[in-house]
Parts: C-alpha cells; sequence; structure tokens
C-alpha cells in the first residue's frame, strides 16, 4: 500500500505523466479545434500514425528534427483537407468519413513504411530530440529532473495550449470559429465562408493531431512501430467531451490520463505479475469511457456539431 | 457552380454503378501509390485478379475469407440502419470467438446437432451483450457510441489476451498464447472436402437473407427503419424507440459475435489474439459499399475479400506489401460515400454569373 | 396591434425626389421547373419603407435571398447606391457583397450565434480574421452611441442563447446598424413577437427611416404594412402584381391582390358541447427553471367546442403539447385525457385513448421524411390488425389504404409509395391530418396546424378542423396567429410564463386584450 503511494512522490514518475500526456494533448487540441467549427473528425487515429511515420521519415531521410515537425504537420494537413472537402462542402457523414480517413491514412502510413523498408528485422532508429538542458531549473529538486527529461517538443504542446486559448477567446478568427460551430447561418449572415473557417480549422487541427503522432516517433521513441499509436487518437475524442471543448481543461484532462498510465505502469512492476498485465492496461480506456459516459449528459456539445451545413438551404 | 438536388426516386442500376464505380476508382487510385513504390502496376493488378479469382480454388479462398465479412457487414448495416454507429464489430468478433472457445472447445459434451447450435447463440449472445453496453450508455446517458464501441476494441482485445494467456492458456501449443482447440462436435462443416470453405458461409447468407426479410417486411423492420431516419418523430408516433435500438444493438452485436464463431469453429479451429486483421473495421466498408442493403453486403464482402486474398497473393509473388490490400479498402469506402451523393442527388450545374 | 392609422410624414419630401438607393430590374429565379421569381422589377428610395406582400411560396424570400446573396438570379441585375449615391451593380451569390454594398438583412430565424454575446454577434465578420484584436474600445463606441441613438435596448454582454426572443432581434437590427447599412431587409420580422413588441419595432423602424435608412418590410399581415408601410408591393405566383402607395388602400383590396380572389368567409355552427374530454387541474409540467413549461394549468376542454391558446411561443405552449401529446408526463396535478388520468409519458396510450396530434414542426416530430406517403399514414397505428399480421407487415392493404387517403385528401404526390420529404409542406400536412382524422379522435391537438401554408392549404385544415368540431371532438388549438384563433376558436386561453389564463368567450375578447395578457398583463388589467 505504502509503495503504490510513494510512486507520487517520484519524480520519474511525473516526468513519465508529462511524457504520456504530451501526444493527447496535441491530439485533444487538434480535436476540440474541429469540433469547435462544427466537424467530428474521427481520421484522428489515421493521422497521428501518419504523422508518427512520415515526421520520422522526414528525419531519417536527412531533414532536421524541427523539419521532420513540419513534415508531419504538413501531412497532417492533408488528410485534413480530404475530410474538411468531403464532409463541409459534400456533406457527407462525419462518423464514416472519419473512419474511411483513419484506414487510409493508418494504410498509406503502413505500406509507405513498408516499401521503404521492405525487409528490416529491427526499426531503424533517428537522433530523437534530446531532454532540455535548462541551466537554471537543471539543479532545482524534484522540478528539476522532472523538466530535465522533457523535450522542446514538449514545450511546443504547451505552447499550443497557450495559443489556441488565446486565438479562440480573444481574437476575430476565433469568434468566427466559435460562431460557425454554433450556427453557421449567422457566419454566413455575416459575410464569411463558412467551407473555408469549417475547412481550414479541421486542416489545422488535423496538423495538431499528426504532431501528437510525431511526438511518438521523435521525441518519446526514435523509432516507428506497427501499431505504437493503439487507441491514442480514440482516447484525445473521449477527451475533448471531458474537456467541455477548452483548451485549458484538455490539458488537465491529458495530464490527468498520463497520470492513470503512467501510474498502472509502476503499479504492475509493484503488484509483480500477480495481477494480469492486461488488467492495468485496460485501465486508460476504461477511465476514458467512465469519463464520456458520465460527462455526456452535461457536456455543451457545439450547437452545429455534426450538422452539415449547405448555403441558401434555411 | 453545382448545385445539388435531391432525387425523389434512385434507381437501382444506378445504385449498383455507383457501387461498382467506387471499387474501380479506388484501384485506380491505388495505382499511384503502387507506381511510386516502383512496383509494375499492371502486373500487380493482374496477380491480384489471378490470385482472387484465377481459379477454383483460388475464388474459394475468397469466399472463405468473405465469410466472416459478411457478418461484420451485416452488423454494420443493420447498425447504421438505425443510425446507431456500432465501431465495435472488432470487439464484438472477439467476444463471440471467446464464447465459441469457453462453449465448444470441451466445457459442455453434446452431439454436434446440438453443439453447434448452442456454440453459435452463446456467440451471438456475447457479441449482442457487448455492444448493449454502450447502446444503454447512449440512451441512458447520451454518451456517443462510436468512441465507446471503438474503445471498448481494444479492452476487448486485451481481455482476449489475458485468457489466452491465463485460463484459457492450451498447454500443449508450446508457449504460444492460444486456445485449446473447439471440439469436433462444436466444428462448422466443411463445404467442399479439400477446401477451407465451411459452413459459416452458408449460416451468413442465411442471416442476409433473414435481415432482409426482417428489415422489409416485419413491423419491427420498419420501426428500426423509423427510428433510423427520425428518432423524434418516430417517438412522437408512439413507437418504441428503446426497445427498438435495443433490438438493433442486439442483432449487430449478435452478429459480429457470429462472425467470430464462424472463424473459430469453422475455420481455424482455435482461438489466438491475432484472428482478425480488422474484419470489424471492413465491415464499415462492406456496408457502405452495398449502401446498408442486407443482400448487397453479400457482393461487397465478397469483392473486399477478393482485394485481401489478391493483394496477399500478389505480395507473395513480387514482393509488395500486401498493406496495400487496406489501401485500396479505404479508398474504396471513401469512393463509395462521394458516389454515394450521386445516389441521392442530381448534379446540376448552375450558371454562376453577375445578378 | 401596430395603431391602423395612415402614415403621415409631412415633413418629407415626396416620394420620387428622394434618390434611388435600390433597383432590381427583371429578377428571375426558377427552381427545376417551378419559377419562384419571374421577371420582377423593384425600386427603393432612401427613407422609404417598403411592403413586399405575399403569401408563403409567393417568392418574397427568394428575392431577398437574392438581394442578400444566398441564391444566385438565373436573369435580371442588381443594383445598388455606393456611397456617393451611384447606382453600381451587386454581383450576385456572395453575402459579403451585399453587406459591403449596404445591405443588411434580419432573418425571420435570427442568425445568430448563441454561445457568443450580443457584441461578438455584432462585430463577427466587420474585423479582418487574421488581426490580433478587434479595436474593442472604438467598436464598443459605436454600439454604445448606436443603441442611444436608436433606442434598441439589449444585453449585450451575455451569450445570446439567454436572451428573449425581442431582445434578441434588437441584436439582429443592431448587427445591421453597426455595418452602416443603407438598406435593411427585414423578413416577417414580428411573427416573434407580441403585439406591443411589434408597435415598439414599428416605432424604431420609423424613427430609422426619417434618418434615411430604406426599410423592405416583408410580411403577410395585411394591418402591419397598412400602418407601417408607405408604399407596398404585391408579389404572387412569383410575379410581382403590384407595385401602389398603401394610401388609399384597404385589407380588403391586398388580400384579394395577395390571393387572387375573394377569401369566403369561414362558416361554423354554434358549439354542441359534449363530455369533458381534456381536464387539466393544477397541472405542472417541467422543471421549475425550465424556460419552456406549465405551472398550475387549469383547463376544461369538452367535445364540440375549439380552445384556442394564445401566446409568444417559448412560453409554456411547448410543455402544453407535450402534455397532451404525450411526450411529458405531468409533475404535479391532476390530467384527464378522455376518461383516463394520464400519469405517464406515453405517446402510443394517448394515441390509443383517443387523441389525435398535430405536432407543431411536422418535418420533425410529424412525419419520417425518407418513409413512403404510405409508411408515414400507418406510422402510428403499425401494431393495428388491418396493418399487420404475425408481425408481417400488410404491405398491399397499407398501400390501398394510403392511395384511398391520398384521394380523399386530395394530397398531390407521385404516389403512396414516394417518400414523403418530396412532397410540399401543405400536402404533408394532408397525410398528417388523414392519420389523425382516420380514428375519429375525441381530442384532437392542432398545434401550430397551419404554420408554413398557403392559404388554399391553411382554409383546407381549417375546414377540416371545424368538421372534427361538428362530429363531436374536442380540439386545443395552439397557435401565434390571432387571426387563426379568432376565426376558429370558442373560447381563448392565454398562455404567458408558464400560466394558462382561464379559457375566456372568445366572441366578447378583442386582440388588444389578448396582445396584454400575451405580454404578462392580467385578464382583469388587459380589459
Amino acid at each position: 500500500m505504502w509503495a503504490a503511494l510513494e510512486i507520487l512522490s517520484q519524480a520519474n514518475f511525473w516526468a513519465a505523466t508529462i511524457r504520456i500526456a504530451t501526444p493527447l494533448i496535441f491530439g485533444v487540441l487538434g480535436a476540440l479545434l474541429c469540433e469547435r467549427a462544427g466537424v467530428l473528425n474521427l481520421g484522428i487515429e489515421g493521422i497521428f500514425v501518419a504523422g508518427a511515420m512520415s515526421g520520422w521519415l522526414a528525419v531519417y531521410l536527412g531533414l532536421p528534427l524541427w523539419g521532420g515537425v513540419l513534415v508531419a504537420a504538413l501531412v497532417g494537413a492533408l488528410f485534413g483537407l480530404i475530410h474538411g472537402v468531403l464532409t463541409v462542402p459534400l456533406g457527407l457523414s462525419q462518423h464514416v468519413t472519419g473512419i474511411g480517413v483513419t484506414l487510409l491514412a493508418t494504410s498509406i502510413a503502413y505500406f509507405g513504411y513498408r516499401v521503404a523498408f521492405p525487409n528490416v528485422g529491427t526499426p531503424p532508429r533517428i537522433d530523437a530530440f534530446p531532454p532540455l538542458d535548462l541551466p537554471l531549473l537543471r539543479d532545482v529538486p524534484f522540478l528539476g529532473p522532472i523538466l530535465g527529461q522533457q523535450t522542446a517538443f514538449t514545450l511546443l504542446a504547451f505552447a499550443c495550449v497557450i495559443v489556441l486559448a488565446l486565438v479562440l477567446a480573444r481574437t476575430p478568427l476565433g469568434l468566427a470559429l466559435r460562431a460557425v460551430g454554433d450556427n453557421p447561418e449567422a457566419v454566413e449572415a455575416q459575410g464569411l465562408s463558412v467551407v473555408g473557417l469549417r475547412i481550414g480549422a479541421v486542416m489545422a487541427g488535423s496538423a495538431l493531431m499528426a504532431l501528437g503522432g510525431a511526438f511518438l516517433t521523435l521525441s518519446a521513441f526514435n523509432a516507428f512501430y506497427f501499431g505504437m499509436i493503439n487507441g491514442r487518437g480514440w482516447v484525445c475524442i473521449a477527451l475533448t467531451v471531458f474537456a467541455s471543448w477548452r483548451p485549458g481543461k484538455a490539458l488537465l484532462g491529458a495530464l490527468l490520463f498520463g497520470a492513470l498510465d503512467a501510474y498502472q505502469l509502476r503499479l504492475q512492476t509493484i503488484t509483480g505479475g500477480a495481477v494480469p498485465s492486461q488488467i492495468f492496461l485496460m485501465l486508460p480506456y476504461l477511465f476514458s469511457i467512465a469519463a464520456l459516459v458520465l460527462l455526456a449528459r452535461r457536456a455543451d456539445y457545439p450547437r452545429a456539431l455534426m450538422k452539415p451545413y449547405f448555403k441558401g438551404q434555411r | 457552380m453545382i448545385r445539388f438536388v435531391p432525387r425523389e426516386r434512385t434507381p437501382v442500376w444506378l445504385t449498383l454503378a455507383v457501387s461498382v464505380g467506387a471499387g474501380l476508382v479506388a484501384l485506380l487510385l491505388t495505382a499511384i501509390p503502387l507506381a511510386l513504390s516502383g512496383a509494375p502496376v499492371l502486373q500487380a493488378f493482374w496477380l491480384m485478379v489471378e490470385g482472387a479469382a484465377g481459379s477454383g480454388f483460388a475464388f474459394a479462398e475468397t469466399l472463405t475469407r468473405a465469410t466472416p465479412l459478411i457478418f461484420t457487414g451485416l452488423a454494420v448495416a443493420v447498425a447504421f440502419r438505425a443510425k446507431l454507429w456500432n465501431i465495435g464489430a472488432e470487439g464484438q468478433l472477439y467476444a463471440g470467438a471467446l464464447a465459441t472457445v469457453a462453449l465448444g472447445a470441451g466445457m459442455l459434451e453434446l452431439p454436434p446437432a446440438l453443439l453447434v447450435p448452442v456454440v453459435l447463440v452463446g456467440a451471438a449472445v456475447a457479441g449482442a451483450a457487448l455492444l448493449l453496453v454502450p447502446v444503454f450508455f447512449k440512451m441512458r446517458f447520451g454518451a456517443d457510441e462510436v468512441v465507446v464501441t471503438l474503445l471498448l476494441n481494444f479492452v476487448v482485445l486485451l481481455f482476449v489476451q489475458m485468457m489466452l494467456e491465463g485460463p484459457m492458456k492450451d498447454e500443449m501449443a508450446l508457449g504460444w498464447p492460444q486456445s485449446a482447440p473447439v471440439l469436433d462436435e462444436a466444428t462448422l462443416p466443411k463445404l467442399v472436402p479439400g477446401l477451407r470453405l465451411h459452413g459459416g458461409l452458408v449460416l451468413a447468407v442465411v442471416c442476409a437473407i433473414g435481415l432482409h426479410v426482417l428489415i422489409t417486411r416485419t413491423v419491427w423492420g420498419f420501426r428500426i427503419r423509423a427510428v433510423g431516419e427520425n428518432a423524434r418523430a418516430a417517438r412522437y408516433a408512439g413507437l418504441p424507440v428503446g426497445k427498438a435500438m435495443a433490438l438493433v444493438g442486439l442483432l449487430s452485436g449478435g452478429l459480429a459475435g457470429l462472425a467470430g464463431a464462424s472463424e473459430v469453429a469453422g475455420l481455424k479451429g482455435y482461438l489466438t489474439a491475432d484472428l482478425s486483421p480488422g474484419f470489424g473495421y471492413a465491415g464499415i466498408v462492406v456496408a457502405t459499399l452495398a449502401n446498408l442493403s442486407p443482400l448487397g453486403v453479400i457482393p461487397a464482402a465478397v469483392f473486399i475479400a477478393a482485394v485481401f486474398v489478391g493483394a496477399d497473393s500478389m505480395s507473395r509473388a513480387i514482393g509488395v506489401s500486401n498493406y496495400l490490400a487496406d489501401l485500396v479498402v479505404a479508398l474504396s469506402l471513401l469512393c463509395v460515400m462521394v458516389g454515394g451523393l450521386l445516389i441521392r442527388f442530381r448534379i446540376v450545374r448552375v450558371r454562376r454569373e453577375t445578378a | 396591434m401596430i395603431a391602423l392609422t395612415a402614415p403621415d410624414q409631412p415633413d418629407r419630401p415626396p416620394h420620387e425626389t428622394r434618390p434611388l438607393v435600390l433597383s432590381l430590374s427583371g429578377i428571375t429565379k426558377r427552381f427545376g421547373s417551378l419559377v419562384a421569381n419571374d421577371a420582377i422589377d423593384l425600386d427603393v428610395r432612401a427613407g422609404e419603407i417598403v411592403a413586399l406582400l405575399g403569401e408563403n411560396g409567393a417568392g418574397k424570400t427568394t428575392l431577398m435571398s437574392i438581394l442578400f446573396g444566398h441564391y444566385v438570379a438565373d436573369e435580371g441585375t442588381v443594383h445598388i447606391a455606393d456611397a456617393a449615391g451611384q447606382l453600381a451593380p451587386l454581383p450576385g451569390g456572395s453575402a459579403e457583397a451585399a453587406l459591403r454594398a449596404g445591405i443588411g438583412m434580419v432573418h425571420q430565424h435570427f442568425a445568430l450565434a448563441e454561445n457568443l454575446t450580443g457584441f461578438e454577434n455584432i462585430v463577427l465578420g466587420t474585423v479582418p480574421l487574421w488581426r490580433l484584436g478587434f479595436g474593442k474600445a472604438t467598436a464598443r463606441a459605436k454600439v454604445a452611441r448606436l443603441m442611444k441613438e436608436t433606442g434598441l435596448e439589449a444585453d449585450l454582454g451575455v451569450p445570446v442563447g439567454r436572451l428573449s426572443v425581442g431582445e434578441q432581434q434588437r441584436i439582429e437590427i443592431l448587427k445591421a446598424l453597426y455595418r452602416d447599412v443603407r438598406v435593411l431587409i427585414l423578413d416577417e420580422p414580428t411573427a416573434v413577437l407580441t403585439p406591443q413588441e411589434a408597435d415598439g419595432l414599428a416605432e424604431t423602424v420609423k424613427a430609422l427611416s426619417k434618418k434615411g435608412l430604406a426599410v423592405i418590410f416583408i410580411s403577410h399581415k395585411l394591418h402591419e404594412v397598412l400602418a407601417l408601410c408607405e408604399r407596398v408591393v404585391v408579389l404572387r405566383g412569383g410575379a410581382k402584381v403590384a407595385d401602389r402607395p398603401t394610401a388609399g388602400a384597404d385589407r380588403a383590396t391586398l388580400a384579394e391582390l395577395m390571393v387572387g380572389r375573394e377569401i369566403p368567409p369561414r362558416e361554423r355552427a354554434p358549439a354542441t358541447l359534449g363530455a369533458p374530454v381534456l381536464r387539466l387541474a393544477g397541472v405542472d409540467v417541467g422543471a421549475p427553471g425550465e424556460r419552456d413549461r406549465l405551472e398550475g394549468a387549469d383547463l376544461e376542454l369538452r367535445g364540440g367546442e375549439i380552445i384556442g391558446i394564445a401566446g409568444v411561443s417559448g412560453n409554456g405552449q411547448g410543455a402544453l403539447a407535450a402534455l397532451v401529446a404525450g411526450l411529458k408526463a405531468p409533475r404535479n396535478g391532476s390530467c384527464e385525457i378522455v376518461g383516463h388520468a394520464a400519469t405517464r409519458a406515453d405517446p402510443s396510450a394517448r394515441i390509443g385513448a383517443g387523441v389525435g396530434r398535430i405536432p407543431e414542426d411536422r418535418h420533425r416530430d410529424g412525419t419520417i421524411g425518407a418513409l413512403s406517403v404510405a409508411e408515414n399514414y400507418v406510422l402510428e397505428t403499425l401494431a393495428a390488425s388491418e396493418n399487420q399480421r404475425h408481425g408481417l407487415l400488410r404491405r398491399s392493404a397499407i398501400r390501398a389504404r394510403a392511395a384511398q387517403a391520398i384521394r380523399d385528401y386530395d394530397i398531390r404526390c407521385p404516389g403512396p409509395e414516394a417518400p414523403i420529404r418530396a412532397l410540399s409542406g401543405g400536402n404533408m400536412q394532408k397525410v398528417v391530418l388523414a392519420r389523425v382524422l382516420e380514428r375519429a379522435p375525441r381530442l384532437i391537438l392542432a398545434h401550430q396546424p397551419t404554420r408554413g401554408l398557403d392559404i388554399g392549404a391553411t382554409t383546407d385544415v381549417h375546414r377540416r378542423l371545424l368538421a372534427a368540431r361538428g362530429r363531436g371532438a374536442g380540439i386545443l388549438l395552439i397557435s401565434e396567429d390571432l387571426d387563426e384563433l379568432f376565426a376558429l376558436s370558442d373560447r381563448i386561453a392565454v398562455i404567458h410564463a408558464g400560466h394558462l389564463s382561464p379559457a375566456m368567450d372568445a366572441a366578447g375578447l378583442d386582440t388588444r386584450t389578448v396582445g396584454l395578457m400575451m405580454a404578462g398583463h392580467s385578464a382583469e388589467e388587459a380589459a
């Protein structure tokens, strides 16, 4: 029992929490940006895969690390464009299109990887983002080791939280995005383009999602594996409801989830195999389901979410 | 400028043409990455066709692969008809497979005439139970069933792994995490000696016909359609919306569970954690290709199965990754959705000018 | 009510000398074979209030949608004056171009984002999207100045979803004025207001026009048009049939122009009262915090009479209708429907008890668009033996009965197998009526039964409701249209903020009293 509590005092645990949470921060931010504009993007799972694979491949082929980040974002935006075009002007089912985009992005990534590396046993590696070297913070007890294990990519995630929160709350663009997810007619009547805003939001949101994938191959690990995303994208969709579509709460939700995941990993070693490991591995998924179910009734969904809008059809 | 004008009626030939056309366009689009990978495109496609339908043996293999896809396609079709977005057929398939092993691998000793039905019913109940949980969450709490069913897929797979490494592990399997084999009395009969084709295919076709009759001819089918098209109006008219949704959940989950039973008791003989290479997700593609028509699910499943079998065969022959098959499947889904616009709308060109 | 006096603006220059701000010529718009607008010409001058009058489907909304860039005209041109007063062509198909040219539109269904504040809705789209800030201070100052000048008051600091309909409308008008519009289009602006609120709106519009704003006032309410506007343009069947000053016109002539024929007065026999079919005593519906709720309602409706419920929508009509339709259960009090205590929310039990329900929104609640006319016809009676046997649908019997209903009710449709969404609103409503009346209901809930229907279809619905009354059915008529309420009801009750007034004899009532009660005054105050 004491050992289970003692975990919380380990700097290692908190460092792992942030590391696990970082891709989810990107994912939830991306999902909430799409949904704030009225589009559910279930392509997230596949876009994670595509971002992970493309960002990593770009670095493997010689681009600098930040170049890989950029490539991943562009690839994500491209899949966002596909999802956006199919669901916004064409008004196709956002559920099924999203699943289609996930299948497409995943299969392209896997096929591309197999084409590039037809017969390798161990996955090729790159030099991933190095841990931060913060001259002043390094020696702060507890906090120093936690931050010292993070990379610049993590800082980017935190920066994205702040930027997205400010854009949504304070800028004309944020106003228009919030409006288009509530009542597209209001946006149209004020001379703005519903299609443009929504596709733009989906592209930007998808770019964020792809960064979540790229974090895994460029920072958390240094290689690309099949099945490495393993439902992280879907978890983000659940956490978006938990976050009530707010960037600040998205950060909170991702960290909470990260803490849970890091905790169960450590708990596994404590229990020493007395409890099957799969029980622990299920916990994060069950937690996501529970969060979704308990909050669904109270959730303040964007009013126009999943409702296609056609100009001149009132 | 283009405008979509809703159709009052859609000719049947158009529905067929769109599905076939979408499949062809998807194959064409696949040629791009295929060419980029440096493979001989035409030869690759030809090898795929030959591998899927070039011989009686190849076609039997395609039908064998189509069997679980018919089940999962039907599961998705009936759910989507009622706007129940069941993306969890994969998990329900595993639940059915687990029940098959639990009941059919020695727990019960019955003659085949009894054990086979018991195993099938058990698998259907397991799949249905797994889907009824998100259906309940949806009706009671308004929780989006998409995310819940998706996440349950991972939970179920972990549970299967746990069982295969623990209570259900076959000690004879030299450390491999796999279950004990199902008894001969629980095994579905082979259709043709020497081929892998099994009784699951017959059952799948019967299910498709049964579902077609249910949806078009019965009161409950009417209620399912009504609830799916406009749940508010259905409730206003006094239709039992909750019961109809529960029925859809039972049917959809049950059919997906049967896919698992059919794979275990008809084909593999035991359960492993890699039983399904994504049959549940492919079921979404099958159902969409079939325009959610139960009878249409059969040819759609055969097409998707042919893509998988053909791609495997081509991959063995010229070393192009068989992930190409997933690419074709994904593109088919997106193409048929775009094509679906042609089914629902007439596309009219409108002059755009200064008014 | 808007005061029925002729407009007098002696301090204004005569009509022709004021500069032209808007000129439409030869506007034609077709939807398939339907000609929605047929070569329409329309000139509007500065400071003028022009009424655009016509039935539903006459082409008013289409014409204004072309002006505002929602549709592109097939033929014809729109010219609008620029800041210097020079007429210039307006590019079609762009709301942005219309806004920039100085056209503002207040839609019947407000184009407001409910999660934004009033202020945010007003400035939405007026600042380039990529700018970092708003210039909030100047914007706020401008809005404050506009509110002061026009007297349009609204709370701009809270999400508009929490505001009343009247406040939302004022924000819509401010939104247009903020963009310095020269032409303001008001689409059925009084439909959602109490008569007194409508008066206030009329005053505002007059004040704005005095400042030189041109106003196009779309309506089908003749008295408003006569009271407020200087000139009236009448559309019928997509064509312009009249363009004349309101001075010298009266309601009868305008009505005839609008409909194209004389409107026969409705005939109704005196009521022969039967047993009570609906009895409410102290009934509460909905939680206390809800906007659309019912509190302590008492009502007795007997067979053979029509009770009309007047009120601005959202004051509890929804709760009352949901109670009678079986969608909601009473929280307190006793509710007796056709002799049975109704304690649970159970639509099928209401149907079984002999309640016929005409829902407010036939697309949302009344029909299932993708299903056929025949299937919609039997929607409420699926379990009955004439529709099924052992769970199997009797498809040919259903089709035959639907075909009979199509003949009896003169439903224009390709046939019983056609999807009902292909039908016009009036024909769709006839299917609902046929379904409701088929089982000779004892109690009929008619919630906005003629909303969105043209005069022909409206007359038909009224005739059939009166016939049902003649057969002894009790009818609860919930409507926002006072003309309809007075034409059909034996007694009228007013609903405001969840409170239902006693039902008063319609013969002794006038619209002014009802209007004051709709705004929350008691019957004594209003009388």
